[in-house]
């Protein structure tokens, strides 16, 4: 096969058994790679009712077929398996070069199931397979562990490894590769965890072939012009990285404050991204393969935050900064580091600290509970002693490590929780951008803006511009991004990369590529299709139409001040239109037409 | 004639060179066999590309049995000569940088040839992070950027 290398490699944790298969063709070209194919690989054998934390639950190692070759911004992989926070499908997605390693050393795919008996880690070495002990790595922390690592196996070895707060099942655990690149969210840090398997290493000499290789590199040189040519994908993220949102989204008051209490943070400025270039910035880094480099170098030098490394990205510095009442940047790219080391996702992490300020300020949590800590918003020790608690489920950090949904019930007051599907949403007040709220209520993976970033429309105006107000057209709008997300992802690409390039450009090259005729209508199809088929995996799960909401703060509560004084999200008002487009009943269940139309059938 | 240049402090270790490089000489997406490595250091951020550096005393060129290894008086260029070669692997010892290293696949000698005249590393680095000059303006353009960040201090200083 061309792009797709033609082996699934399938590890038994239980018992300790190596296979190794033939990746589909047939299902491949239906699926293309990644986030899909392993999705379809997951509906076909895990029962989406698994308890995720389960020795029956699967989670599957998965790049794309652009994964490792020169398409620009395309070197991906996801994690995809059920996710212990949302209890959804997730596929968690990731850079750096851990995917490009995968492929080379010969695998679409790396299914992983059962549970080991005790710590161990994975030692793939082109088809040379090992199931290695990993006791001596418990308890070690993101960078220590992949330092190790490599002693013991290839120095120039990939590695993709949990820290402590997955070995803890810290429900919003995450999995890092390459020390600072994330598979970030719904937890998939926990489910390698809860298997015993500490890490995933990989060191691969082989090739990534190309069906037709002028053609693609026509494809690709085309591509990356129009890239490098939008005044974001070319210039902004390279020179801000994608803090530089943080004043756009406070200019529009969109930039959810003190848990949502607000949309408008008067001093946002100090953690946005032009702060973060003249105060902490080394320099860009780039992903396998990326001619963008949003990556950010960085350091911090202020005394008792010292520390190296990379970040923060947008929503951590959102997360840890207004969201928690918060203007200090090195506070906030010191919580960014405590996390990557200890291998935990910012966005929960930080939007659970800023549910516990709230419910401390309102009364309903005291020093008692809170280990003494003045959970005040703004006091940005308690937020940084907070984030190493819940790392190692110290005292009340044991609380918080189940995200804010299941710590806010657990005092009765879920209403304190800015989640969907028991996940938080991230940095776009819905109040202010209408259609991300519809996104937020409709995600396959809960409060998430990665998989319908209608962002680009509606604030930045990529393609092109629509009132961040309005319903009128924002179904429609979502529907075309989720789909195109979905297919995005499954090719291995960046999410970035459509600033810049979209579904036609990306059917031309991986049309090149694999030697599998896509046009760009069923390069859109397969996004549908994709969305689909994690839809009724989570009507199968429990999920109904009742979970396709927003917290009632964003239904209720009007922003107080700031641009977007006196708004709300009326995203109950495009739902029944987001379901008929969807070709979906008034109960969200999938019309068997459409199922037809998609090839798909019921779980 | 021309340099191929390297600038670490423009590399973001995104690997685009291997893969042009790979795909230009193989046919295929192969970074083991590339002619050009960026490799990345994550703790401290640094990526540094390594290629060959055509040397005009190139001790591979010297410790070569069979003249497989030669320099080509109008490019400057050290050149590789797959018939010559009696695969003695001399060159990748000798070579300073490792910047001449034997495939025992192809059982081929990879290093740099600078595709004709028109290298595909430097196209698809994002970064110019590699760069094919003159060699008068090249040499110059370091020293300029070096001069560049005084003029940076003694404005700080004003």
């Amino acid at each position: 096969m061309f792009g797709w290398t033609g082996t699934t490699l399938r590890i038994n944790l239980s018992s300790g058994a190596v296979t190794r298969g033939a990746t589909d063709p047939q299902m491949a070209k239906q699926f293309i790679g990644a986030r899909g194919l392993a999705t379809k690989i997951m509906s076909m054998e895990v029962d989406p009712r698994v308890d995720p934390l389960s020795p029956d639950n699967k989670i599957i190692f998965a790049p794309g077929p652009f994964t490792g070759t020169y398409a620009p911004s395309a070197g991906r992989f996801d994690v995809v398996t059920k996710g212990p926070l949302t209890g959804t499908i997730a596929a968690s997605n990731s850079g750096g070069t851990f995917g490009a390693e995968l492929k080379y050393a010969g695998y679409d795919l790396v299914i992983l199931e059962g549970k080991s008996a005790k710590p161990v880690y994975l030692w793939i070495n082109d088809d040379q397979v090992e199931i290695r002990d990993a006791s001596h790595l418990w308890g070690k922390t993101v960078p220590d562990t992949t330092d190790m690592l490599r002693a013991e196996t290839d120095e120039e070895a990939k590695v993709s490894c949990i820290g402590p707060a997955g070995e803890k099942l810290v429900l919003f655990a995450c999995v890092m590769n390459e020390m600072h690149r994330a598979a970030g969210r719904t937890g998939v840090g926990a489910v390698m965890g809860s298997k015993n398997l500490k890490a995933v290493v990989v060191s691969g000499s082989g090739a990534v072939k190309v069906a037709d290789p002028k053609a693609f590199r026509e494809a690709v040189l085309k591509a990356r012009q129009k890239i490098q040519a939008n005044p974001i994908g070319g210039k902004g993220l390279k020179a801000y990285g994608t803090d530089v949102l943080v004043n756009i989204l406070n200019e529009i008051g969109a930039l959810p404050t003190r848990n949502y209490r607000d949309g408008y943070f008067p001093t946002a400025n100090k953690v946005g991204g032009e702060s973060l270039a003249a105060q902490n910035l080394i320099r860009p880094k780039g992903c396998f393969s990326c001619i963008i480099s949003c990556g950010r170098v960085s350091r911090v030098t202020a005394k008792g935050l010292e520390g190296y490394g990379e970040g923060p990205e947008y929503e951590t510095a959102w997360a840890f900064g207004p969201d928690c009442g918060i203007d200090n940047l090195d506070a906030v790219t010191k919580a960014n580091y405590i996390c990557n080391e200890m291998g935990l996702d910012t966005i929960t992490m930080g939007s659970t600290i800023a549910c516990a300020m709230d419910m401390f300020e309102n009364g309903i949590l005291t020093l008692k509970d809170t280990d003494g800590l003045s959970l005040n918003f703004g006091n940005t020790e308690a937020m940084l002693e907070l984030v190493r608690k819940t790392c190692l489920r110290e005292g009340f950090g044991d609380k918080l490590a189940a995200g804010s949904y299941r710590f806010a019930e657990s005092f009765g007051h879920p209403e304190y929780s800015m989640t969907v599907k028991k996940q938080e949403t991230p940095a776009y007040d819905p109040r202010g951008v209408q259609g991300i709220g519809l996104n937020y209520a409709t995600n396959n993976r809960g409060g998430d803006h990665v998989r319908g970033y209608t962002i680009a429309v509606e604030v930045l105006g990529n393609p092109s511009k629509m009132d961040p107000y309005i319903t009128e057209g924002k179904a429609e709008l979502d529907i075309t991004f989720q789909n195109l997300t979905a297919a995005l992802d499954s090719s291995g690409a960046c999410i970035f990369a459509t600033f810049g390039i979209g579904a036609d450009e990306l059917a031309e090259m991986l049309t090149a590529l694999t030697g599998v005729s896509y046009t760009t209508e069923e390069f859109m199809r397969i996004g549908d299709r994709i969305w689909n088929l994690e839809r009724i995996w989570n009507l199968k799960a429990g999920f109904t139409a009742k979970d396709d909401t927003l917290p009632e703060r964003m239904l209720k509560d009007p922003i107080k001040t700031g641009p977007s004084k006196g708004k709300l999200s009326k995203v109950l008002k495009m739902l029944p239109e987001y379901y008929k487009l969807r070709g979906w009943d008034k109960n969200g269940i999938p019309l068997d037409e459409k199922l037809k139309e998609l090839s798909l059938s019921r779980l | 004639m021309k340099v191929l240049m390297i600038h670490p402090d423009k590399c973001t270790g995104c690997r685009n060179c291997e893969l042009a490089c790979s795909v230009f000489h193989e046919g295929e997406f192969r970074p083991r066999v590339s002619r050009v490595h960026a490799y990345s250091w994550e703790k401290e951020g640094i990526s540094v590309p390594m290629m060959c550096q055509q040397c005009d005393n190139a001790p591979c060129v010297s410790v070569c049995p069979s003249g497989a290894m030669s320099q080509i008086q109008a490019t400057g260029l050290v050149s590789w000569n797959s018939n010559l070669c009696i695969r003695c692997r001399m060159c990748t010892i000798a070579c300073p940088f490792g910047n001449a290293v034997y495939d025992s696949g192809s059982k081929n000698i990879l290093k740099c040839d600078q595709c004709n005249g028109d290298p595909e590393c430097v196209r698809f680095c994002p970064n110019e992070a590699l760069t094919y000059l003159d060699d008068t303006i090249a040499v110059r353009s370091r020293e300029k950027a070096f001069a560049a960040k005084f003029r940076e201090a003694f404005k700080e200083v004003k």
